[in-house]
């Protein structure tokens, strides 16, 4: 049986993970490459880097990451963030990521998801997702950010998901722009809404702050993977303990 | 020297990682002659079984691909590496493959998610060196929307279960192929390196 996928998030900026981390016995806690190291061995399934690195000159330093990453963790890696061209992807892919993750240079321009399908396969085109929910609307709906969550878009979420799997995207991950940072569980609603929507495997993202958060994301929510940052950086949970709590709980994990 | 085959997709970099890491030499080549003298090759990839083809006909790979095999050489193909194997290919309206593997590259089912990705367990269906280490239903990582599906059943060295049980691991003679990423599959990835290295009688340098 397929198992749900544990995922850290690290965001690299110019060259190092910026979000505070309280690993004590790691000599350098921004170091992605500790870091990810860490991560492998604990067995989480899979790792995100977000690149902020917010000056274009700098933007090399990502890929250094990815290069010496993938030389001693061998496990599945996604590099997100200012991607613009199937240039930039194919320089991510060729350092060794082996998915890229795009957002707004999508939004603006849909193509690019179709010729980075085209050119590299759709397994490896992550469309990622801010979204938003909408107050005073009717029913339940979310639109699109863009812009590290600085853009409204006036585009509604679901619609934006279905659209971008049809331009080639193979995975969609979905950050709740709402529940984002706030520790108090991921948008449940928003996460079913968009997994029961596409026939690609759905990333939950936003808001996790207890282990239960992510059986929910993966239960109720019907996520294929979940992703969080801050509860394992700050080391409020290990893989291993969210791992163990999840298979108790009759979520279908992997145990290395 | 282990060779391993580039042409011009797949995910090259994360094979020579795990070969590396391992303590063996390699060699990547987009030189079809290169193959005359190999030890062993691995043909990687990701993407498309068809667009992997128009590739290594191109690029003049199909014949001595071929020849390789049927010599009985040590060689992996490792996931759209396993699929090229076969005779044919439903995806992309349909494309001949290299046929070394009677068999047919088929989708997986409507029902669940597509691609299959992430961690799933292999079935040991027939005791083989290639397992040698590795615990019956480990998980590897997988990422595909097609599979491999032989005519033999005497070549399937492993099955995995998604919405069917499909054919995972093949092998036949000195001829090994995996559906999984054993590159990005941890340590009982980089061990099924290890393993077919031994097998094929590689050396670490």
């Amino acid at each position: 049986m397929l198992t749900k996928r544990i995922i850290p998030c690290l965001d690299v900026k110019d060259g190092q993970v910026v979000k505070g981390t309280s690993f004590i016995h790691l000599r350098n806690a921004g170091d992605p490459v500790e870091l990810a190291r860490l991560y492998y061995q604990q067995g989480a399934d899979e790792l995100v880097f977000l690149d902020i690195t917010a000056t274009p000159e700098k933007r090399g330093t990502v890929i250094d990451v990815v290069e010496r990453v993938s030389r001693e963790v061998f496990m599945p890696l996604t590099v997100g963030g200012g991607l613009r061209t199937t240039s930039d992807m194919r320089r991510m892919l060729q350092a060794g990521a082996d998915k890229v993750s795009v957002n707004t240079a999508a939004v603006l321009n849909p193509d690019l998801l179709r010729e980075g399908a085209d050119k590299f396969g759709s397994q490896c085109i992550v469309i990622a997702i801010d979204a938003k929910r909408i107050v005073n609307s009717p029913g339940p709906r979310w639109e699109v950010y863009i812009s590290s969550g600085q853009r409204p878009t006036g585009i509604d979420a679901l619609e934006w998901a279905i659209k971008a799997v049809e331009y080639g995207a193979g995975e969609v991950l979905l950050t709740s722009m709402d529940a984002d940072g706030h520790k108090a569980g991921y948008d449940i609603e928003l996460t079913r809404a968009i997994s029961e929507a596409v026939p690609v495997p759905v990333i939950a993202s936003g808001g996790a702050g207890t282990l239960e958060d992510l059986y929910q994301a993966l239960v109720a929510g019907k996520a294929d993977a979940v992703l969080a940052a801050s509860i394992f950086h700050y080391g409020t949970y290990s893989i291993g303990e969210t791992k163990q709590y999840l298979a108790e709980r009759g979520i279908p994990i992997r145990f290395s | 020297m282990i060779t391993v085959i580039d042409y011009g997709a797949g995910n090259l970099r994360s094979v020579a990682n795990a070969i590396t890491r391992l303590g063996y030499q390699l060699k990547v080549t987009n030189r079809p002659g290169d193959l005359a003298g190999a030890s062993a090759v691995i043909l990687p990839g990701v993407g498309a079984a068809g667009d992997t083809m128009l590739s290594l006909e191109r690029m003049g790979f199909v014949d001595p691909i071929r020849r390789f095999i049927a010599e009985d050489r040590p060689f992996l193909g490792v996931c759209i590496g396993l699929q090229v194997l076969l005779t044919g290919t439903e995806e992309g309206g349909g494309h001949q493959c290299l046929d070394v593997i009677p068999g047919q590259v088929k989708k997986l089912p409507p029902g669940l998610k597509i691609p299959h990705m992430g961690w799933n367990q292999v079935k040991q269906v027939q005791s083989h060196p290639i397992f040698k280490g590795i615990p019956d239903e480990t998980n590897f990582y997988f990422v595909h929307s097609y599979y491999g599906s032989p005519e033999a059943p005497e070549v399937v060295a492993g099955e995995t279960e998604y919405g069917i049980s499909f054919c995972s691991v093949i092998v036949r003679d000195n001829l090994i192929a995996t559906q999984f990423h054993p590159e990005k599959s941890g340590e009982p990835g980089l061990k099924i390196y290890d393993n077919f290295l031994k097998f094929a009688s590689i050396e670490r340098e």
